[in-house]
């Protein structure tokens, strides 16, 4: 075995863009299940925000647009969810599978015309002299506009849900909507919000794997990966701050297991295959034994509400 | 519960249909894909197969097909499903079927089945066939072998099944055969088809100093990290597997190795319109055209194009096979005498590394 041939700046440098998808997609849907709706069509999101993006970069040549495009497609998904689990009250759970197995079919059928095609990435963002520094310049200061924003939006979205009225309102419908509702807030409104807004952060981490992780169109390449931004709410107890830490560990494991069997490690293959499941399951019980109780899930979480109830 | 009235009628429903008899008009030909059918890579060229059927014969017959199947327990219930929608024959398309394709077949004793890259036929109604992949593969680890310059040579393998042994052994050999400095680094993904993980692999070699990638899993994403790697100033080659991969040409894919199912596809097809098929098991190869090697970019030397169209016609001509004595396992014990060509069987359940690669098969 020859570890010194793992750099651990490449690592760690690998294992932000790795985990920037699921990091995504995980935090718009904890913002979804905080407002009391539970939203399992992130996978169908995500990957119409890949085929989105996508064609919306090739076809004017800007990344940024790209991404533009994939964050409006998952709001738009997100809002047809929206609509029939608010407005027509259908089953949640139901609804959430539709819109995954909707998503795969429909993204499959817009991308045809786009396999094999590369589209322009986004470049580095160059921080002069702070790029150049040993190890941090690399870690810290070599990544992609995305990977910035993923982590901005986590530090935003922490701060929302804290320190402001509007976060409060979010969490108050998402504990009780009727008691919301009685105070006067429109529980529908908030939730269709906090829905769109759980659609575009996914659809942001659909394109991010066509658009820089991977990089192309490929049909079905999500590959799962909507399912375990699920995983990674439930992981993080509903709170920003684990996401974070969920998303790059998960992604952080993928990619060492990855680097430790290039280097020839004398591990067992199907160990390390499986190293990123284990140690979620293992993070959950270690979690789930010092809260001492069922978990931290809002209360009203996937129950339907109707003001006439 | 309305739900469950709901669905007990569908059920009941799909049940009372019965079962097409033999005999009619159109034959209804069925495949059971792993990955979707836009994967440009295995799936992809499946399919390719199943369209030169319905070109071949019109109107004589008619195909379905399901797409990103899982191997497991669901497999079982997409190829019942399948036989129950009254399909004549079904080709199941990737080594985890193995099991649920004979568990069907059992079921349906009129429905043909085909499962590809296996090795079990419990029921006369089931046949395998498979391509002799690691014939391609000798040619493209001929080319790895020349162009390494880090003589560090990746291999993405999906499972640990002979056919993937097959081909890093068959790669291995040839490569170190014109470069004996060459070192094989193999990196399991568990998976035929996953463009993320694929990627992450690729680029894991690359910041190791890999300079060729072979892969075994079906998607484009390795060669898109490669041509990403080239870009930033790197010099990493590819090969095309399963489909040519074209839109990579010339760098970083400089070959492929390309599946070809069309003529096997057809030629069952023909059998059961003739009420002629019988169960057999195929291993086609380069002399069958079900395995080709597509175009060699010029980003190869002159003369190593040459010795690997050489090796081309050798093979199809029957003159050199790629698994040729002298050869040893790992651990160093004699495998094959001098000259003493390999047998079917042997390869057919290979689950040994030759000698000279590093590391373990995970069981």
């Amino acid at each position: 075995m020859d570890l010194s041939a793992i750099s651990p700046t490449l690592l760690i440098a690998s294992l932000m863009v790795a985990a920037t998808p699921i990091l995504l997609a995980a935090l718009g849907e904890m913002v979804v299940e905080k407002s009391g709706v539970l939203n399992l069509g992130v996978e169908g999101m995500m990957i119409m925000g890949a085929v989105f993006g996508f064609i919306a970069a090739v076809e004017t040549g800007s990344p940024w647009f790209g991404f533009l495009m994939a964050a409006l497609g998952g709001a738009l998904m997100a809002l047809l969810f929206g609509f029939l689990t608010q407005i027509l009250l259908s089953n949640q759970v139901a609804t959430g599978l539709a819109l995954t197995l909707f998503g795969l079919g429909l993204s499959a059928l817009l991308g045809q015309g786009y396999v094999g095609i590369k589209a322009n990435s986004l470049g580095r963002v160059d921080m002069g002299w702070l790029s150049d520094l040993p190890f941090v310049g690399r870690v810290l200061f070599g990544h992609d506009p995305i990977v910035y924003l993923s982590l901005a939006l986590v530090a935003a979205v922490w701060a929302f849900l804290r320190y402001t009225r509007a976060g409060l309102i979010l969490r108050a419908v998402g504990e009780s909507h009727d008691a919301a509702h009685a105070l006067g807030y429109h529980v529908r409104r908030v939730r269709m919000a906090a829905i769109a807004f759980g659609g575009a952060c996914a659809g942001l981490g659909g394109a991010y794997l066509s658009l820089v992780r991977v990089p192309q169109w490929t049909e079905g390449m999500t590959a799962g990966a909507g399912w375990i931004a699920l995983a990674i709410v439930v992981f993080a107890s509903w709170r920003a701050g684990r996401v974070l830490i969920g998303a790059y560990l998960f992604g952080g494991i993928t990619v060492l297991q990855l680097n430790l069997q290039t280097a020839g490690a004398r591990v067992p293959v199907e160990l390390l295959s499986a190293a990123p499941y284990l140690v979620t399951i293992l993070v959950l019980v270690l979690i789930s034994i010092r809260a001492g109780r069922g978990g931290d899930a809002p209360a009203d979480l996937a129950k339907p509400f109707h003001a006439s109830t | 519960m309305k739900f469950t009235t709901l669905l007990a009628g569908v059920l009941s429903l799909g049940l009372a249909v019965p079962v097409a008899a033999d005999g009619h008009d159109p034959v209804k030909v069925g495949f059971i894909y792993v990955g979707p059918i836009g994967d440009g890579g295995w799936t992809y060229q499946h399919d390719q197969g199943r369209l030169a059927v319905e070109e071949h014969f019109g109107d004589k017959v008619e195909t379905v097909f399901q797409e990103s199947v899982p191997e497991g327990a669901d497999a079982e219930r997409a190829i019942t499903q399948m036989a129950l929608g009254g399909a004549d024959i079904i080709f199941t398309t990737s080594f985890g079927y193995m099991d649920p394709t004979n568990a069907v077949a059992a079921k349906f004793p009129d429905v043909k089945f085909e499962h590809a890259t296996g090795f079990k036929r419990e029921h006369p109604n089931v046949s395998t066939y498979d391509a002799r992949f690691y014939e391609g593969r000798a040619v493209l680890g001929t080319i790895a072998g020349h162009l390494t310059e880090t003589n560090k040579i990746g291999y993405i393998a999906s499972f640990p099944i002979p056919e993937v042994i097959q081909g890093i052994n068959s790669t291995y050999l040839h490569a170190s055969k014109v470069n004996p400095d060459v070192e094989m680094v193999v990196t399991w993904a568990y998976t035929w088809f996953d463009p993320a993980k694929e990627a992450d692999a690729a680029r894991a070699m690359i910041d190791q100093g890999v300079d060729i990638i072979l892969q075994h899993t079906d998607s484009t994403a390795p060669q898109a990290a490669a041509q990403e790697a080239n870009e930033n100033g790197g010099r990493v080659f590819t090969f095309g597997q399963a489909s040519d991969m074209a839109q990579f040409k010339p760098t970083p894919r400089v070959a492929s190795i390309i599946d070809e199912w069309s003529p096997y596809y057809i030629d069952r097809v023909q059998a059961v319109i003739d009420g002629t098929w019988e169960q057999q098991a195929s291993w086609g190869g380069m002399a069958e055209g079900e395995v080709v090697i597509g175009e060699i970019t010029d980003a190869v030397p002159a003369e190593v194009k040459a010795e690997a169209e050489q090796m081309i016609a050798d093979i199809k001509s029957g003159d050199y096979h790629p698994f040729t004595g002298p050869i040893s396992k790992q651990d160093g014990s004699a495998w094959l005498e001098e000259g003493e060509v390999a047998e079917d069987g042997e390869l057919l359940g290979m689950d040994f590394y030759v000698e000279g690669i590093e590391g373990e098969i995970p069981n």
